[in-house]
């Protein structure tokens, strides 16, 4: 498992908007890179963020080769209705981590 | 007493005034990644730490926010067992009932960032212990010694040419108030032992091994010339 740092709020009123921000340690190995034997470390990345709020989506994103290590991504959703915040990270070697949070809109 | 204090500053040396940590000298996106533990990646590792420290260390020692507060700041000392002095990543790594922990592994870093993490915002306050002194006279020396093919000693740039630019980056001040620190160009955590091969690597001089005994000493006088400044582990730099 990765470790991964998540500011979301857990309260909010309706019709707010929160900003989601999300860090997670990830090596975004390029594929390009030799290492000092010359033999090219094979390619080690994040290929797509999900983020969910009560089951719709409402956050993609495609990531490449050229993003840096360790990626931040920031947005923000509109608050509705309470439900879960569910953030999903798929890679490559079978990378694939899930996150929830509960916002609870009053 | 209002008096006093107000003279206080007039009497340190002017160097001390003008002392700058790493941090004064970023771009202010850099400086709020710093600031901003949900943002800044070296919490990652401080996270990581956390969970080695419970599986680990806590039997004995106990609650970190309380066991290892100040620790770091106090660091390099004088280790009694091998008689010579010890940084804390060299201390972590030879601790007993934990697995042996490789200089500059994932493991090391992010248990040194952990044990630093509990004394961020305490100034740094190195030992007043006799022993060290020796070590702490060559690692001045070593620090005004010129080396490598450039021909260039760690004073040359970091006392004289301080605040100037080298390429697009500034140069710091030899400050080492946030080690271990994630570091942008590396994109991930180093200990200073890794930011001084950088630094002799740059001058095209052959770095030391990983855990030498000339690194602690470098490490004993750059602890003394930050005395006083406050911890910043995790920090980040450019």
């Amino acid at each position: 498992m990765a470790r991964v740092l998540l500011n979301i709020p857990a309260r909010a009123y309706p019709g707010d908007i929160l900003v989601i921000r999300t860090l997670i340690q990830h090596v975004m190995e390029t594929g390009y890179r030799p290492d000092a034997d010359g033999v090219v470390a094979p390619r080690d990345i994040l290929r797509r963020f999900t983020c969910t709020y009560d089951g719709e989506v409402v956050m993609e994103a495609d990531f490449s080769p050229a993003i840096a290590a360790n990626p931040y991504l920031t947005f923000t959703l509109t608050a509705t209705r309470t439900g879960t915040i569910t953030l999903r990270w798929q890679g490559d070697n079978g990378f694939d981590q899930t996150e929830t949070r509960e916002l609870v809109v009053v | 007493m209002r008096f006093l204090l107000a003279l206080l500053p007039l009497c340190l040396p002017a160097a001390a005034a003008e002392r700058r940590s790493g941090f004064d000298d970023m771009a202010p996106q850099t400086q709020a990644m710093q600031r901003d533990d949900s943002a800044n990646p070296g919490m990652l590792w401080v996270l990581e730490g956390e969970a080695l420290w419970a599986r680990g260390c806590a039997s004995c020692h106990g609650d970190a926010a309380l066991s290892m507060r100040g620790v770091a700041a106090r660091y390099p000392a004088w280790d009694a067992a091998t008689g010579a002095p010890i940084d804390l990543a060299g201390r972590i790594a030879q601790h007993q009932g934990a697995p042996r922990l490789a200089r500059e592994s994932q493991g090391l870093l992010a248990l040194t960032a952990f044990v630093a993490h509990q004394s961020r915002g305490l100034p740094i306050n190195p030992p007043e212990d006799a022993r060290l002194a020796p070590a702490r006279a060559r690692g001045a020396a070593l620090y005004t010694q010129r080396r490598g093919q450039l021909d260039l000693s760690c004073a040359q740039c970091h006392d004289d040419h301080a605040g100037r630019r080298l390429a697009g980056s500034t140069i710091p001040q030899a400050h080492p108030t946030g080690y271990p620190l994630y570091r942008l160009e590396w994109q991930g955590l180093g200990s200073l032992q890794r930011r001084l091969r950088g630094c002799m690597t740059g001058v095209r001089a052959e770095p030391f091994a990983y855990g030498a005994a000339e690194y602690v000493e470098i490490e004993l006088f750059l602890a003394r010339r930050a005395a006083g400044m406050a911890l910043e582990t995790p920090a980040v730099r450019p």
